[in-house]
């Protein structure tokens, strides 16, 4: 069967729930090799979960070089698979790291690149929502071997078996992949709560919530639903909660399968990170916003009042 | 220091943007365009660069004709001089071909230090800046939230923006730099600068000046392909329901006949 190219999204090895998702989709396809790029010692941990949701290779190539440089040595890293497998097709999550290492990819191998692709069919024709949702395209690669970055939550991760049988590959990165040097990285963070652009729930907040210390009520609704919390760009501007939780334009894509506004108004920036939510909630006192022609339910009303009762409401049901 | 930075005309965010029928590229024609937002960010960085350092801004866009309207506008925010790459044969370009007429361009310019911003609003790629790292051999420093260039050293480095944190990253010069939204506050262009950008000089290049092959670029060429085109459909009217003291519940109660909870 044709071989098909999954590029793992890890986190110090650990896989995400977005590769197991790409694996899915790859199926399709044809037949998956998953491609493990990553640190020393790493792959012994998401080797148990590739062979789970159908691997039935995997290309392993662990060095520092991998993670100590930005980007441009794992393009080269997938490039030379890609060049020695010939796949007929390639995945990679549409993460920043993954969808430009994808990008440059395509150019070592002569390949288009499709992104934001959010199905895809055997014969890989693959949808693509764009303009902030508003278009939805069916587009295909014309040259080389496809690549195309998924959206984590395009499609259920389901389980299949594969004997993921590891294949390591000989990495000589080049001089000319290591200019960008990670000297440092920092966490400001960790919250314990899933990543926001992999979250089956999302929980944003705005400038409703009139404070930081308030957000602590969306942070509620969100662990009780077992979901990230996001926030509006006019929420991170007023510093009341961290900028990599802004969901929008210039924020996070997200399209979880349940989106919760709390006091957002839904301009259209904002709206283009997350009108492609499966449902949509929203929680406004003004019964204009704009956030109202997209949800499935709209509760007008003061978030003060409204969020804590939810939460409330939730926990008692689910306990 | 030898800046370039690269702008964008899109069309304006608040239009409803849509695909030209007949070949399935964005509409340019019959909307508003704007400089892309983000790109405001871009050129801001480059002048504050530029007013710490000594240099010169030169801003590279590629588009048709009435993008000269955006470059204009990067003009009166305070750049220097620009070239504006425009071609029929341009036209339908996809983001690989763009990178490789863009790279053309700048690398005939010699910069040491290339900016571009992290996504223009119409394709949201974000991949641009690492395209043309790729093409250029430069090293890539995108999705900064802070840079910091040292002329002395040579080198240049950034905050590159993550999902829980954030990575420093350093790289010598000549390099190229991705900037988020929250790196400044883009100045707005003064009349001043409005009446000066009016002299200032403007290049405007065809394939050929450039030295672009025909043959890797435009529609024709584009690796990727637009099959079909439909409008999402219109969301149907959801409930919307006024709280009487019992909002959250309401709630509560929907999330459960919809198996959410
Ligand atoms: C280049 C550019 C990029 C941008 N990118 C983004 C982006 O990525 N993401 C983003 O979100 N925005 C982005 N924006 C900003 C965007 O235009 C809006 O300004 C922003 O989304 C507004 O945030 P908000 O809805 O929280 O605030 P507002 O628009 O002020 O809305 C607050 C809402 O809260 C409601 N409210 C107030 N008090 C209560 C209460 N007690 N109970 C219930 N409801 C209440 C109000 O009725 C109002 O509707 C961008 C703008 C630009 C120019
Ligand atoms: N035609 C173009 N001319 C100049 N710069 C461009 C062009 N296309 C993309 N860019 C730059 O690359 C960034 C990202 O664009 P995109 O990959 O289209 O989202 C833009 O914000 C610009 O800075």
């Amino acid at each position: 069967m044709a071989e098909v190219l999954v590029l793992v999204e890890h986190d110090g090895g650990a896989p995400k729930k977005v590769t197991g998702e790409l694996l899915t989709l790859a199926r399709r396809l044809g037949e998956p090799s998953a491609v493990f790029l990553g640190a020393e010692g790493t792959f012994e941990k998401a080797k148990n979960y590739l062979a789970e949701y159908g691997a039935a290779k995997v290309y392993v190539a662990e060095s520092n070089d991998l993670e100590d440089y930005l980007v441009a040595p794992k393009a080269e890293a997938l490039a030379s698979v890609i060049s020695s497998s010939s796949p007929v097709a390639v995945l990679v999550a549409a993460t920043p790291d993954a969808r430009e290492a994808g990008a440059r990819a395509a150019i070592k191998t002569g390949s288009g690149f499709l992104w934001d692709v959010t199905d895809l069919t055997a014969d890989g024709k693959a949808t693509q929502e764009i303009f902030g949702g508003s278009t939805i395209v069916t587009s295909e690669v014309a040259k080389g071997t496809p690549i195309f970055a998924v959206r984590p939550n395009a499609t259920a991760a389901e389980p299949a078996t594969g004997d993921a049988t590891e294949q390591r590959i000989e990495l000589s990165i080049s001089d000319a992949a290591k200019g960008a040097r990670v000297a440092d990285r920092v966490v400001e963070s960790k919250s314990g709560r899933p990543d926001l652009t992999e979250a089956a729930v999302v929980v944003s907040g705005g400038r409703g919530l009139a404070g930081a210390e308030n957000f602590e009520l969306v942070e509620k609704l969100a662990d009780t639903l077992g979901g990230a919390v996001g926030a509006s760009r006019a929420a991170t501007d007023a510093g009341w909660y961290p900028h990599q939780n802004q969901v929008g334009q210039t924020g996070k894509t997200v399209s979880p399968q349940l989106y919760i506004a709390v006091g957002i108004s839904g301009a259209i920036q904002h709206r283009a990170g997350m009108q492609t939510s499966k449902t949509i909630i929203a929680i406004n006192k003004d019964e204009e916003a704009p956030i109202f022609e997209l949800a499935d339910f709209g509760l007008i009303g003061d978030l003060f009042n409204v969020v804590p009762q939810l939460t409330d409401e939730i926990t008692k049901r689910k306990g | 220091m030898n800046i370039v930075v690269t702008v964008k005309q899109v069309p304006d965010t608040w239009a409803e943007k849509k695909l030209d029928t007949s070949d399935k590229t964005t509409d340019r024609k019959n909307v508003e365009n704007v400089m892309n937002e983000m790109d405001e960010y871009g050129v801001e960085e480059a002048l504050r660069i530029k007013e710490a350092h000594g240099g010169e801004v030169t801003v590279v866009s590629m588009g048709p004709e009435k993008a000269v309207e955006t470059i204009r506008k990067a003009l009166s925010m305070g750049a220097d001089k620009a070239v504006h790459l425009t071609d029929e044969s341009l036209h339908g370009s996809d983001a690989l071909g763009t990178s490789e007429a863009l790279a053309k361009v700048i690398s005939g310019l010699s910069p040491d230090l290339v900016i571009t911003s992290s996504e223009a609003s119409d394709a949201r790629g974000g991949v641009m800046g690492a395209l043309l790292a790729e093409r250029l051999g430069f090293p890539q420093l995108t999705l900064a939230r802070k840079v910091t260039v040292d002329p002395a050293a040579s080198t240049v480095t950034i905050e590159r923006q993550g999902d829980n944190g954030y990575a420093v990253v350093e790289g010598a010069l000549p390099a190229l730099v991705g900037v988020v939204e929250k790196i400044n506050e883009p100045r707005y262009p003064s009349f001043k600068g409005i009446m000066a950008a009016k002299k200032k000089p403007l290049t405007v290049m065809g394939l050929g000046d450039a030295g672009i092959d025909a043959g890797s670029v435009g529609l024709a060429n584009a690796t990727t392909k637009v099959d079909e085109a439909t409008a999402r459909p219109p969301k149907s009217a959801g409930q919307k329901v006024k709280d009487e003291g019992d909002g959250g519940s309401k709630i509560a109660e929907f999330l459960a006949t919809q198996k959410l909870i």
